[in-house]
């Protein structure tokens, strides 16, 4: 491990990597709204020899209406649709021990962040799982399983709502939100164009007049390009999504060590969560990448590498623990408090 | 002309740069009472508790009047108030001591352990000591932005404008609390 950075140094880092992925969905989103206008535009122009034919980028104009529709639909609805999705239900009036001890870590833990206290639901499921989801500090919810709350003892839950909490102050709860409807608006645009190439044929059968030679050729391959986006845009932007997921795993671990000032604690939460692992079966793929470990239990997050790099939400929990364990070290030693050796 | 242009520019530039120097400073002043504020209520809060506990265990523990009456004390003497954050957090200190004292002792007796409502008022005090804790982290955290920002050059010059002074940390004795877990957030995979 590099030492060296500091928290906000991490943070800083972070917020620029998150900026650079949605430049890159932003460019994407542009490719798709207006590549298909710049295909037909080389197009028209190869057949009329240099004269603008097409003057309207139709294709681009109607795409980002549209985008712009659902991604603001989703963006206001997509919390609530993952809570509903999830069938969690709102903790307004603990009952239980157990609910008003979660009721108190979870105050406990935004104070400790300085941040309005979210709201707490339980998902009733027995596998231990944790995920937060919202706009801002202000509307954040954070929802744990019936299976989280049987399993851990209050330092651990405190650790688990911690690194929510991190997720709440890092502002990812934003980010995920919005990524989740930068996604969706993709895999409806990428479906709703692929219908109509195969109905219309946007260049399709008008035959070959003057055969304006570079142009058309340009044309064609600007066209082809777009055609593969446009089939390989779901499972790109979800890629996407996912690699700014991970890294934002880390830094919650962090965030939540930094708040609980018990990064140990936290270890063996996750640590718990892990070798129960039958999967969430009540966390669709949706939520997948809001929750502290993989509701899925997929293989993928188990390993480093290329592929797991590509695929998996969460890093490999070994990896989380590992580090998680090297930060009670190092803080055990600034303390003087290891055992003579 | 173009020297006058210029000095304009340059008082432009100053004045709008103190106006924020002085705007940063007031938030963050505010931002410290009000984490001041955060600690007073969870205080509050364990002072209404306090009498709730003694009263519920009082009966089944008449062996251990001494501790009971240390919590009380320690009470009614973080209670009293007054003074600065010195004192405040010196007395609120012995009122935590005396409190784990009575938790410790109440690990002994099976049948308060058991009841239902001294285990939710157990949960309440416990949850109040760490909203304490935390905010008293908060507080600190935040009094030494205040702190470390009117002292930097060239906040410094409009420390007096704001009516900044040093807030005062809420010092801890206990030495595992201070640590801060050293992180190391860096995205490299680690070469063995």
């Amino acid at each position: 491990m590099t030492a060296g950075l500091n928290l906000f140094e991490q943070q800083a880092r972070n917020r620029r990597l998150t900026m650079a992925w949605l430049a890159l969905f932003i460019l994407f989103f542009a490719w798709l709204g207006f590549g298909g206008d710049l295909a037909l535009y080389l197009a028209a122009a190869s057949r009329t020899e240099g004269q603008v034919a097409y003057r309207f980028p139709w294709i681009g104009v109607v795409v980002t209406t549209v985008a712009a529709i659902v991604a603001w639909v989703s963006w206001r609805k997509g919390p609530q649709q993952v809570l509903w999705s999830t069938g969690a239900r709102e903790l307004s009036t603990p009952q239980t021990f157990e609910e008003k001890q979660l009721v108190n870590v979870v105050e406990e833990m935004a104070i400790a962040a300085g941040l309005p206290r979210p709201k707490v639901y339980v998902v009733d499921d027995p596998d231990p799982n944790a995920f937060t989801t919202g706009r801002d500090a202000a509307s954040s919810c954070i929802a744990v399983t019936t299976g989280l709350l049987a399993v851990v003892n209050r330092e651990e839950l405190q650790a688990v709502i911690a690194h929510e909490m991190g997720h709440v102050r890092n502002l990812d709860v934003r980010l995920m939100t919005l990524i989740a409807a930068l996604v969706g608006v993709i895999v409806v645009l990428s479906n709703g164009m692929g219908r109509m190439l195969r109905g219309g044929g946007l260049l399709g059968g008008r035959g070959r007049k003057g055969g304006g030679g570079g142009l058309a050729v340009a044309a064609l391959i600007v066209f082809v390009l777009w055609v593969i986006t446009l089939i390989l845009a779901p499972i790109i932007s979800r890629i996407m999504a996912m690699a700014v997921s991970r890294d934002r795993e880390y830094l919650a671990d962090a965030t939540g060590a930094e708040l609980t000032r018990n990064p140990a604690a936290l270890a063996s939460a996750l640590q718990k969560i892990e070798t129960h692992e039958a999967p969430t079966t009540h966390i669709k793929e949706g939520a997948a990448h809001l929750c502290i470990a993989d509701p899925l239990g997929r293989d993928v997050n188990l390993k480093e590498g290329r592929l797991a790099d590509l695929l998996a939400t969460h890093p490999p929990m070994a990896m989380r623990i590992t580090r998680l364990k090297g930060m009670a070290f190092e803080q055990l030693k600034a303390t003087g408090q290891l055992p003579a050796t | 002309m173009g020297s006058i242009l210029f000095l304009v520019v340059i008082l432009v530039v100053v004045a709008l740069w103190v106006v924020s120097a002085y705007n940063g400073l007031i938030a963050l002043k505010n931002q410290t009472v009000n984490a001041w504020k955060q600690i007073d209520v969870q205080l509050k809060r364990r002072h209404d508790l306090i009498p709730n506990l003694v009263n519920t265990v009082k009966g089944s523990m008449e062996f251990e009047k001494d501790t009971l009456q240390a919590v009380v004390d320690a009470r009614s003497k973080a209670m009293a108030g007054g003074g600065g954050v010195k004192e405040t957090a010196a007395a609120e200190g012995l009122l935590s001591g005396a409190l784990g004292k009575l938790f410790v002792v109440m690990e002994r007796y099976p049948d308060l352990k058991s009841s239902q409502n001294v285990r939710d008022l157990q949960e309440e005090l416990s949850s109040t000591e760490n909203k304490i804790a935390f905010a008293r982290q908060l507080y600190n955290d935040v009094a030494t932005g205040y702190n470390t920002r009117q002292q930097q050059f060239p906040t410094n010059l409009v420390a007096g404008l704001a009516k900044a002074e040093i807030a005062e940390l809420w010092q801890i004795e206990d030495q595992a609390e201070r640590a801060v877990p050293a992180v190391d957030l860096s995205l490299k995979k680690p070469q063995g």
